[in-house]
C-alpha cells in the first residue's frame, strides 16, 4: 500500500513538476494560452507507473538480485552455448558471411546505414579502449575523428594526396592529437580530466570553424574523393559497396586489435590503472606510457574512422563535429558496458538503427539517449553485457569465505 | 574482388527496377530537410507546402492519372544524416526531389541525386557554388543564391546609402558569413572601408562588448550576415545602448518574429527578401490552404517550397512521365510557371529566373518594400 | 588609450560576469559537497529562462499589469527550478552516491541532454521572444551609455541575491551545517547533520540561483531556447574552476573575471575568439591550477 501512495505522490509532483513547460503553450499570435493539461495528466499515469517500477527495480538492486529474470521455459543456457567452441566458431563464421553478403542482398540504402553503423561501432570501440579499459572519461573524442576527417580532406585539398595514403595519415594525426592531449592531463582526476577533454573538443571544433584560409571555416570541404578501386574509378553504387567492405574490414581489425590488446600486458596494466590508479603504481605500472598509450590507441581508431567518413560522406564542415557526439559514442559505449567488445558493439548498432528504422523514435532520440545514460548508470552500470573482468580465485581465500559465512 | 563488385552493382540496379516498377503507379516525390530535431522550424514548412500541392493535385485526379506520394527523409540538417536520408529517398523510388533545407546537407546529397539521374530542387539552400559550379545539371533552387542578395544590397548602400564606412558582424555559419563576404568583397570593390569584420557567438549571453567596439569603429552601417535570433538580440542591444548605425541583414533577418522581439528598436533596419508577391493569387491560395489544414501561418521557405513543387508537377505532366529526367529537366528551365514567388523558370545554372529581391525596412513593426530591387535572371 | 570605452568594457563585463557567477555558485556549491560536476546546472538555468517566460506569457495574455509580471515570474521559476534541481538530484545522482566517480558525471551528462530535449519536445526548437516588461529608468539616463535598465537589474540582482546566500550560509544554522558536510561529511554525520538534507538544500539553493540567472539573462537579450543552457552552463563551469571551485567567493570573482576576459578579448581583439577563450582559461587552470585562484590545493585521498 505504502508503496502505491509513495507512487500517487510522485505522480502528483512530477505534475506540478512539469506543468509550466508540458501545460502551457503561448499562442502569440492570438494572443491566447492554450492549457494542455491532458499531456501533463497522461505524464502523470507515466510517472505513476514508473515510479512503481522504479521501487521495484530498486528494491531488486539492493537485494542483488537481478534486474530482470530470464523466464524458466527459455532453456538454453548462452553462457554454456557461447563457451562452446564449435558454436562460437559456428556463429562467428555466419556472421562474417552475413556481414559480407548485406550490399549483396540489401539496398543501397541499408548499406549505407550499415556504414554509418561500422563507423560508429569503430569509434565506440576506440573510445571504449580509453574510457572501459583505462577508465579515463575523455567527452572530447569527436576532436579525433574531426582530425582525421579534416587531414583527409585537407591533404587531398592541398596536395591531392589520396584516400589509401589519407588513411594511415589521418589515423596516425589523430593519434599524434591524442598524445598531445595525453600529456598534460597526465595527472589530472577523472572529473577534470572530463572536463578537460571537452574544451579540448570544442576548441578544435571552434578552431576549425575560425581557421577559415585553411579549413574553409563553415562553408567546410567538399569535393573529398571516395577511394578509387586500384585506379579504377568507381561509380556511387560502387564506391558504396566499396568503402562497405572497406569499413567491415576496418571493424574486423579494430575488434581484434582490441581483443589482443584488452588480455596483452599493456590492457591488463590498463585495467589496473582503471581500478586502482595508486595501487597499480605502487605494483609497478607504469602509469605514463599505460595512459598515453590508451590515449594515442583510442584516437588513432577515431582517426581512421574519420577518413573514412570523409570518404562516405565526401563533404565534411565542423557541424559534424560537436558535442553532442561524443556524447552519442560516449553513450554507446555506457549502453553496452564499459571494457565489453561485444556489448559497445550491441549498443552501437541498436543506437544508429533504432532511428533510422522507428521514424516515431527517431523525434524521441536525444532523450532517450540522455534517459539512457542516467538509467545504466543506476540500474546496470556495468552495461548491456558486463565488462568481462578476469576473476582469479584464490582457492584458501575462498574457502576462508565460505566458512566465514 | 571485382567479380563481388559487379554482382554487386547488378543487384542494386536490379533493385532499382524492381521498385521503380512497383512504383508504376505512383509518382514519387522525396522530401528531404530538417523535420525534427533543433532545425525542424527550418525544415517542417517546407513538406507541409509539398503535401498541401501534392494532396490538391491527387484531388483533382492526379497527374495523366497516376498519383502523386511524398516521401519524406529526415536529415535534421547534418550532413552526415543527408547521405543516408538522400539514399533512401533513392531506394524509395523517388523520381524528382524537394529539398534538401540546408546548404551543407545540400552538398553532400547532390553527388548522390546527381548519379542516380534524379532531378532536386532546393527549397532553401542558398550557398552560391551549388549552382555556379555547374556540377549538377540536374540541381535547381527556387531561393536566391548569397551573392545575389550580396549584389543587391551592396548596390543599395553604395548608390544610396553612399556608405563610407562599414562594420561586418556574421554568426560564423556558412549563410551569415557566406553573406558578409559577398558584401564586403563588392563593397571594398566600390570603395567603401571595412572598418570592423567580426563573428559574434551565438548562445552568448551578452552582446555589448561587440557592440561598444562597434560604436568606437563608427561605421556608416552595420552589414549583419545570420538569421533573425542574433539578428534581433543585436538590433535590441545597440538601441538600449543609443547605438543608431543603421543596419542591414539577409533574407534570415526579415521575419515576423524579428519584429516581434526587437518591437519599436526594429525601427530603420533593413533586409532583402523576395520581392511581395502577396497580391499574386496562388500566393494567396498557398496561404489559405496552409491556414486551413494547419491552422497556422506558413513558415520559413513554404513558399519557395510550394513553387518549387508545382513547377516540378507541371514539368512532368507536360512530359507526361516521371521517368524522363532530360525531359523534365529541359521542360523546367524552358517554361514559366505562375508560383507563389512569381513567374519563373530555371536559368541554365538552376538558380529561378523571373524572382525579384527587394529591400525592404522595418517601419512601425512593419517590413516595408522599398523601390530598390533586381529581377534574377 | 581610450578610457571611456575601458570603462564600457568594463561594465559589459560585469553584466556577464555576474550571470556567470549566478550559475557558477551551482556548480562550486554542489562540488563542495560531493564532488560532482553537475553537468545539468547549465539546464537548469534554461529551465529558469523557459519557465519564466511561459509564466510571463501567460500573465500576460490574462492582462496581469507589467510590474508584478516580472516579479511574479521571477519567483515561479526560481521556484519551479528549486524543485527541479532537488529532482534531479534525486533521480540522477542519489542512487549514485558511493559509485565510482565516473558513474555520476555520466548520469549528468544524461541529465543535461535529457532536459534540454525535454523542452525541445515540450515546447519548440524556435527562439521565443521573452516580453519586455522592464520599465525605463530615468536615473541612468546619463549613464545609459555604459549601462542600460536590465544590466542595472542584473548588477543589482545578483549583488543581493549573492549577499543573501554568503550570510546564509556564515550564520544560519544550515549554512553551519553546509560549510560542515563540505568540509568533512563523515565527521558532519557524526554531529548528526542529516548530509542527504544538506545535500538537497545545495541543490535547491544552486538551482534557484541559477533560474534566477535565466530569468534575468532571458529579459535582457530578449529571448529564450532548448539550447542556451549548455556555453552559459561550461562558461559557469569554467568561472567556477577559475575561481577555485568549492569555494563561493571563488565563483563569484572567477564569474567577474571570465566576464571581463571575455569582454575585453572582444573589445580589444574579436569576437571569434570568446569561446575560445573559456575553454583555454579552463583547460590551463584545470592542468596548471587545478584549485583555482581562490582555492586551497588539497590533498589526494587514498
Amino acid at each position: 500500500m505504502s508503496r502505491i501512495s509513495k507512487a500517487f505522490f510522485t505522480a502528483l509532483w512530477f505534475m506540478l513538476l512539469t506543468l509550466p513547460v508540458m501545460g502551457i503553450k503561448l499562442n502569440l499570435m492570438e494572443n491566447r494560452v492554450d492549457w494542455r493539461l491532458d499531456r501533463v495528466l497522461y505524464l502523470g499515469v507515466a510517472a505513476f507507473f514508473l515510479s512503481m517500477l522504479w521501487t521495484w527495480l530498486f528494491s531488486r538492486k539492493k537485494r542483488n538480485l537481478p534486474l530482470i529474470k530470464a523466464p524458466a521455459f527459455i532453456k538454453i543456457d548462452f553462457y554454456g552455448l557461447s563457451a562452446n567452441r564449435a558454436v562460437r566458431r559456428g556463429f562467428f563464421a555466419s556472421l562474417i558471411l552475413g556481414l559480407i553478403a548485406v550490399p549483396l542482398l540489401a539496398s543501397f540504402y541499408q548499406t549505407n546505414i550499415m556504414i554509418s553503423a561500422m563507423l560508429y561501432i569503430m569509434l565506440a570501440l576506440g573510445l571504449n579502449i580509453v574510457v572501459g579499459l583505462a577508465g579515463q572519461l575523455v567527452l572530447g573524442y569527436v576532436a579525433f575523428y574531426a582530425v582525421g576527417a579534416y587531414a583527409y580532406g585537407l591533404l587531398h585539398q592541398y596536395f591531392g594526396f589520396g584516400f589509401w595514403i589519407c588513411l594511415p595519415v589521418g589515423g596516425i594525426l589523430a593519434a599524434l592529437f591524442g598524445l598531445g592531449l595525453g600529456f598534460p592531463v597526465l595527472r589530472l582526476r577523472g572529473d577534470y580530466l572530463a572536463i578537460v577533454t571537452l574544451g579540448f573538443g570544442e576548441i578544435a571544433r571552434l578552431a576549425m570553424l575560425n581557421w577559415t584560409s585553411l579549413t574553409g571555416g563553415p562553408r567546410g570541404i567538399s569535393d573529398i574523393p571516395r577511394p578509387g578501386f586500384f585506379g579504377i574509378p568507381l561509380n556511387i553504387n560502387e564506391a558504396t559497396i566499396y568503402i562497405y567492405y572497406l569499413a567491415l574490414i576496418a571493424v574486423c581489425l579494430t575488434v581484434v586489435v582490441v581483443l589482443r590488446l584488452k588480455n596483452s600486458r599493456v590492457g591488463l596494466a590498463l585495467q589496473a590503472v582503471r581500478e586502482d590508479e595508486i595501487a597499480s603504481e605502487a605494483m609497478g605500472i607504469d602509469i605514463t606510457r599505460a595512459k598515453l598509450s590508451a590515449f594515442a590507441l583510442g584516437s588513432c581508431w577515431a582517426g581512421f574512422a574519420g577518413v573514412i567518413f570523409a570518404a562516405k560522406t565526401t563533404f565534411i564542415n565542423p557541424a559534424s563535429f560537436t558535442f553532442m557526439e561524443s556524447a552519442m559514442i560516449l553513450s554507446m559505449v555506457v549502453l553496452g558496458g564499459m571494457g565489453s567488445i561485444s556489448g559497445v558493439i550491441i549498443a552501437a548498432v541498436i543506437l544508429i538503427m533504432a532511428p533510422e528504422y522507428l521514424r516515431a523514435f527517431s523525434e524521441y532520440r536525444m532523450l532517450i539517449f540522455g534517459a539512457i545514460m542516467v538509467l545504466m548508470m543506476i540500474f546496470r552500470p556495468q552495461g548491456l553485457v558486463s565488462g568481462e573482468k578476469r576473476d582469479y580465485q584464490v582457492s584458501a581465500l575462498a574457502r576462508k569465505e565460505a566458512d566465514a559465512q | 574482388m571485382k567479380k563481388y563488385l559487379a554482382g554487386a552493382a547488378l543487384s542494386v540496379a536490379l533493385g532499382f527496377c524492381v521498385s521503380a516498377l512497383a512504383a508504376d503507379g505512383t509518382i514519387k516525390i522525396g522530401v528531404q530537410g530538417a523535420h525534427s530535431g533543433e532545425l525542424a522550424s527550418y525544415g517542417v514548412p517546407s513538406l507541409n507546402a509539398v503535401k498541401i500541392v501534392a494532396d490538391e493535385v491527387n484531388a483533382n485526379g492526379g497527374i495523366n492519372g497516376q498519383m502523386i506520394e511524398v516521401i519524406a527523409q529526415d536529415d535534421e540538417c547534418k550532413p552526415e544524416k543527408a547521405t543516408s536520408a538522400a539514399t533512401k529517398l533513392i531506394s524509395d523510388g523517388a523520381k524528382v526531389i524537394v529539398g534538401p533545407i540546408c546548404s551543407g546537407p545540400t552538398t553532400a546529397s547532390l553527388p548522390l541525386f546527381q548519379n542516380s539521374g534524379i532531378i532536386a530542387i532546393s527549397p532553401t539552400a542558398t550557398t552560391p557554388a551549388l549552382t555556379e559550379e555547374g556540377k549538377y545539371p540536374l540541381f535547381m533552387r527556387t531561393v536566391a543564391k548569397d551573392n545575389a542578395q550580396a549584389r543587391l544590397t551592396s548596390d543599395f548602400m553604395l548608390n544610396k546609402l553612399k556608405v563610407k564606412k562599414v562594420a561586418y558582424l556574421h554568426d560564423n555559419g556558412d549563410y551569415g558569413k557566406g553573406f558578409a563576404d559577398y558584401n564586403r568583397e563588392l563593397l571594398e570593390k566600390g570603395g567603401a572601408e571595412t572598418v570592423l569584420f567580426e563573428a559574434v557567438t551565438p548562445d552568448a549571453v551578452d552582446f555589448s562588448a561587440v557592440v561598444r567596439k562597434l560604436r568606437r569603429a563608427k561605421p556608416d552601417i552595420i552589414v549583419f550576415g545570420g538569421y533573425q535570433p542574433v539578428a534581433s538580440k543585436l538590433v535590441q542591444q545597440m538601441r538600449r545602448d543609443r547605438l543608431t548605425t543603421p543596419f542591414i541583414g539577409p533574407d534570415g533577418v526579415k521575419d515576423e518574429t524579428f519584429l516581434k522581439m526587437t518591437g519599436k528598436d526594429s525601427e530603420g533596419v533593413y533586409a532583402s527578401y523576395p520581392k511581395d508577391t502577396s497580391s499574386l493569387e496562388s500566393f494567396k491560395r498557398a496561404t489559405e490552404q496552409h491556414r486551413k489544414i494547419y491552422n497556422t501561418e506558413p513558415g520559413f521557405g513554404y513558399y519557395n517550397a510550394y513553387a518549387a513543387t508545382l513547377a516540378l508537377l507541371d514539368a512532368i505532366a507536360k512530359a507526361g512521365t516521371a521517368e524522363d529526367t532530360d525531359a523534365i529537366n529541359a521542360i523546367l528551365r524552358e517554361n514559366y510557371v505562375d508560383t507563389p514567388i512569381g513567374r519563373i523558370k530555371f536559368n541554365d545554372k538552376g538558380d529561378a529566373a523571373g524572382m525579384a529581391l527587394s529591400i525592404y525596412q522595418a517601419k512601425d513593426g512593419e517590413f516595408v518594400e522599398l523601390e530598390d530591387n533586381i529581377v534574377l535572371d | 588609450m581610450d578610457i571611456q570605452f575601458f570603462i564600457e568594457l568594463f561594465f559589459g563585463g560585469l553584466t556577464r560576469g555576474s550571470i556567470y557567477a549566478l550559475i557558477a555558485i551551482g556548480y562550486t556549491l554542489v562540488y563542495g559537497i560531493i564532488e560532482l560536476i553537475n553537468f545539468a546546472h547549465g539546464e537548469i538555468y534554461m529551465l529558469g529562462a523557459f519557465t519564466a517566460l511561459l509564466v510571463a506569457g501567460a500573465l500576460g495574455v490574462y492582462g496581469f499589469p507589467t510590474e508584478s509580471i516580472l516579479l511574479i515570474s521571477a519567483l515561479v521559476a526560481v521556484i519551479w527550478c528549486s524543485a527541479y534541481g532537488f529532482t534531479v538530484e534525486k533521480i540522477a545522482y542519489k542512487p549514485l552516491r558511493g559509485a565510482p566517480r565516473l558513474s555520476p558525471l555520466i548520469s549528468a551528462i544524461g541529465m543535461s541532454i535529457f532536459l534540454q530535449n525535454y523542452v525541445l519536445l515540450a515546447q519548440t526548437s524556435d527562439f521565443v521572444p521573452f516580453p519586455r516588461l522592464l520599465p525605463p529608468m530615468e536615473f541612468l539616463e546619463y549613464i545609459d551609455y555604459i549601462m542600460g535598465p536590465s544590466d542595472f537589474l542584473i548588477l543589482i540582482a545578483s549583488a543581493l541575491s549573492m549577499g543573501a546566500l554568503t550570510l546564509f550560509i556564515r550564520f544560519t544554522k544550515m549554512g553551519k551545517a553546509m560549510r560542515a558536510t563540505a568540509q568533512n561529511r563523515k565527521m558532519a554525520l557524526l554531529l548528526g547533520i542529516n548530509a542527504d538534507r544538506i545535500i538537497s538544500l545545495t541543490f535547491v539553493i544552486g538551482s534557484a540561483l541559477a533560474a534566477l540567472g535565466g530569468v534575468l539573462i532571458a529579459s535582457h537579450m530578449g529571448q529564450v531556447n532548448f539550447g542556451i543552457g549548455f556555453i552559459a552552463g561550461m562558461k559557469a563551469f569554467t568561472a567556477a574552476v577559475l575561481g577555485g571551485i568549492g569555494s563561493i567567493p571563488g565563483a563569484m570573482v572567477g564569474g567577474l573575471t571570465l566576464g571581463l576576459a571575455e569582454s575585453y578579448t572582444t573589445g580589444y581583439f574579436s569576437g571569434n575568439y570568446e569561446d575560445i577563450l573559456a575553454f583555454a582559461i579552463l583547460i590551463l587552470i584545470l592542468i596548471f591550477r587545478p584549485d583555482g585562484i581562490l582555492g586551497k590545493a588539497k590533498v589526494q585521498k587514498v
